[in-house]
C-alpha cells in the first residue's frame, strides 16, 4: 500500500463501483453487439440506446424470490456465488490500470493501482481458480444432477485450460523477468516491443485457454444450456444467479485486463493517458470475445478436453522452451 | 480448406453482418401492414339502410373449431328491428383467448355477417376483456383504438418471382 490506508481504500472502493459499472456496460455491449451481428437491433428501449438495460435487469432480478432448493446444502448453496464474485472482484486488485497519477487541482499523486505484490500474476492465477471453488461447490450444494455435472465440467476444464494458460504466461514472465504486472509493463517498455510480437503463440494459447478459463462460448461446457438446462446455477435465481454472471463477467473482464498488460503493454501507448490506453486495449479483447462468442459453436465435451491436453499444452510447452532457449541465449 | 480458413471465413462472415442494416421492425412504432387477406379481428357488418347482416342463424358457432362463438338469437318486431331477417343475434360474443382465426365462421356465415379483419394488437391484461361482445365486434364499433393503421403500401416487402409468399 503505498499510499497508505485511507486512500488505498477509497481508491478499492472506486475501483470495485468503476468494476461494476464495466460489468454492467459490458452485458449491454454484449446484447447490443451480438445483435448487430445477428442482424437485428439488441435492446433499445430502456434509456438512450438502452444503456439503462442492465439496471432494469437488475430490477427485475432484485424483485425475484430467492429460494434454497430442497435437500442442498443451504450454508454452501449461499456462500459459493459469494466465492465466485469475490475472487473475480479480487483480481482488479493487482491489475495496474496506470502509473503514478496526480489528482487534478492538488499535488496529490496516487497509484492507479491497488497492489503492486511482486507475485501478482501468480496471485491472479491462484484467485482465478479460487472462484472455480463457487461454482464447484455451488453446483454441488444445490442438490441437482445438471448443476452437478455443470460443476464437475467447470472444474476439470479448470484443470485442463490452466496448465496451458500458465505456461502461455510464463513465455512472458521469463522475458520480462519478473510476476509483477507493473513489472511485466515497464519490461515491454524497456524491450521496445509489446510482447505480443515475440510471444505470439503465448498470445493465441492464451486467448483461447482463457476463454476456457472464463468459460465462453465456444468453451462454455459448464453451462451449456443445450444439454444442462445452465450447468452449476441451474438452481440459482435472483440476485444470486445474477452474482454468477457478475463473477463471470467480471473474470472476462479482469483476463482482458491481463492480457492487455501481458501481450499490449498494459497502461503503455502514446499521447492519450495511461488508464485509457488500458481501457481501449481492454475492449478490444472483450470485442474479441463478443464477436467469437457469435460466430463459433460450442465444442464437443470430449473435443475440449482434446485441445486442451493434445493441442494446446504441447504447443505452450515449446513455445515455453523455445523462449527460455532464446532467453538463455540473448543473456 | 484447413480448420483455420475455415474458421477465419467464418469470423469474416459474422464481422460483415455486423455492418449490415437491422432487420428489426420497431413494433410500437412502425406497425407492419398485412396482406390483404390476414386474419385477424373479427367485424360484424352491418347492411347498407343500417341493418345488422347477422340473423343469429348460429352456423358461424356450429363452425368454429374452437368452440369460441356464442351466438344467442331472438325475434325482431316491428318496433325493434335489428337484422332484415326474422331473427337477430341478440348476444353475440367471440372468445378472443380461444379463437384460433381459422376463418372457418366467416366461411360458414350465409349473409357474409362476420368477417376476419385486420387488427392484429389483440393483447389484454385480462381474460374477460378478451371476451368480445357484439358491441365489439359490430361496425361501426367504438373506435378501434388498435387497429395499425396502414402507414405504406401492404406490399412493402420485395416482392418474389411467384406472387407475395
Ligand atoms: S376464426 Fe375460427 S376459431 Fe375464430 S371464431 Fe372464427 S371459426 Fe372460431
Ligand atoms: S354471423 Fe353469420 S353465421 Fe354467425 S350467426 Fe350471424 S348470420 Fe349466422
Amino acid at each position: 500500500m503505498p499510499d497508505g490506508f485511507i486512500v488505498t481504500a477509497i481508491k478499492s472502493f472506486v475501483l470495485v463501483n468503476l468494476v461494476m459499472v464495466m460489468f454492467a456496460f459490458m452485458t449491454w455491449f454484449e446484447r447490443r453487439l451480438i445483435g448487430r451481428f445477428q442482424v437485428r437491433l439488441g435492446p433499445n428501449r430502456v434509456g438512450p440506446f438502452g444503456l439503462l438495460q442492465p439496471i432494469a435487469d437488475l430490477g427485475k432480478l432484485i424483485q425475484k424470490e430467492s429460494l434454497i432448493p430442497v435437500g442442498s446444502s443451504a450454508f454452501l448453496y449461499l456462500v459459493a456465488p459469494v466465492i465466485s464474485l469475490f475472487s473475480a472482484l479480487m483480481v482488479f486488485s493487482v491489475v495496474p490500470f496506470g502509473g503514478q497519477a496526480t489528482i487534478p487541482g492538488t499535488d496529490y499523486q496516487i497509484y492507479l493501482w491497488i497492489a503492486d505484490p511482486n507475485v501478482a500474476l501468480l496471485l491472479v492465477f491462484a484467485l482465478g481458480s479460487f472462484s472455480f471453488y463457487g461454482f464447484l461447490v455451488g453446483g454441488w450444494s444445490s442438490s441437482s444432477k445438471y448443476s452437478l455435472y455443470g460443476s464437475m465440467r467447470a472444474v476439470s476444464q479448470l484443470v485442463s485450460y490452466e496448465v496451458s494458460l500458465a505456461l502461455a504466461v510464463i513465455g512472458v514472465v521469463m522475458m520480462s523477468q519478473t510476476l509483477s504486472l507493473t513489472g511485466i509493463v515497464d519490461a515491454q517498455q524497456r524491450d521496445g516491443v509489446w510482447y505480443i510480437v515475440p510471444q505470439f503463440a503465448g498470445f493465441v494459447i492464451y486467448l483461447l485457454a482463457s476463454t476456457a478459463e472464463v468459460s465462453r462460448i465456444p468453451f462454455d461446457l459448464p453451462e451449456a444450456e443445450g444439454e444442462l438446462v445452465a450447468g452449476y446455477h441451474t438452481e440459482y435465481g435472483g440476485m444470486r444467479w445474477a452474482m454468477f454472471q457478475n463473477a463471470e463477467y467480471i473474470a472476462l473482464i479482469a483476463f482482458s485486463a491481463l492480457a492487455s498488460i501481458l501481450f499490449l503493454g498494459g497502461y503503455d501507448g502514446p499521447v492519450l493517458p495511461g488508464p485509457l490506453w488500458m481501457l481501449i486495449k481492454m475492449f478490444i479483447f472483450l470485442f474479441l470475445s463478443i464477436w467469437v462468442r457469435s460466430t463459433l459453436p460450442r465444442v464437443r465435451y470430449d473435443r475440449l478436453m482434446t485441445i486442451g491436453w493434445k493441442v494446446l499444452l504441447p504447443l505452450a510447452t515449446v513455445n515455453l522452451l523455445v523462449t527460455s532457449a532464446i532467453v538463455a541465449y540473448r543473456a | 480448406m484447413s480448420p483455420v480458413t475455415d474458421n477465419l471465413k467464418g469470423f469474416s462472415v459474422t464481422f460483415r453482418h455486423l455492418f449490415r442494416k437491422p432487420v428489426t421492425q420497431q413494433f410500437p412504432e412502425y406497425k407492419r401492414p398485412v396482406y390483404p387477406r390476414f386474419r385477424g379481428r373479427h367485424r360484424l357488418h352491418r347492411h347498407e339502410n343500417g341493418l345488422e347482416k347477422c340473423v343469429g342463424c348460429s352456423l358461424c358457432a356450429a363452425a368454429c373449431p374452437a368452440d369460441c362463438i356464442r351466438v344467442v338469437a331472438a325475434e325482431n318486431t316491428p318496433e325493434e328491428r335489428y337484422s332484415p331477417g326474422e331473427r337477430y343475434a341478440r348476444i353475440y360474443e367471440i372468445n378472443m383467448s380461444r379463437c384460433i382465426f381459422c376463418g372457418y365462421c366467416e366461411l360458414a356465415c350465409p349473409f357474409d355477417a362476420i368477417t376476419l379483419g385486420h387488427d392484429y394488437e389483440l393483447a389484454e391484461m385480462s381474460r374477460d376483456a378478451l371476451v368480445y361482445t357484439k358491441q365489439m365486434l359490430l361496425e361501426p364499433g367504438p373506435e378501434a383504438r388498435r387497429t395499425p393503421v396502414a402507414p405504406v403500401d401492404p406490399y412493402d416487402i420485395p416482392a418474389q418471382e411467384d406472387g407475395p409468399a
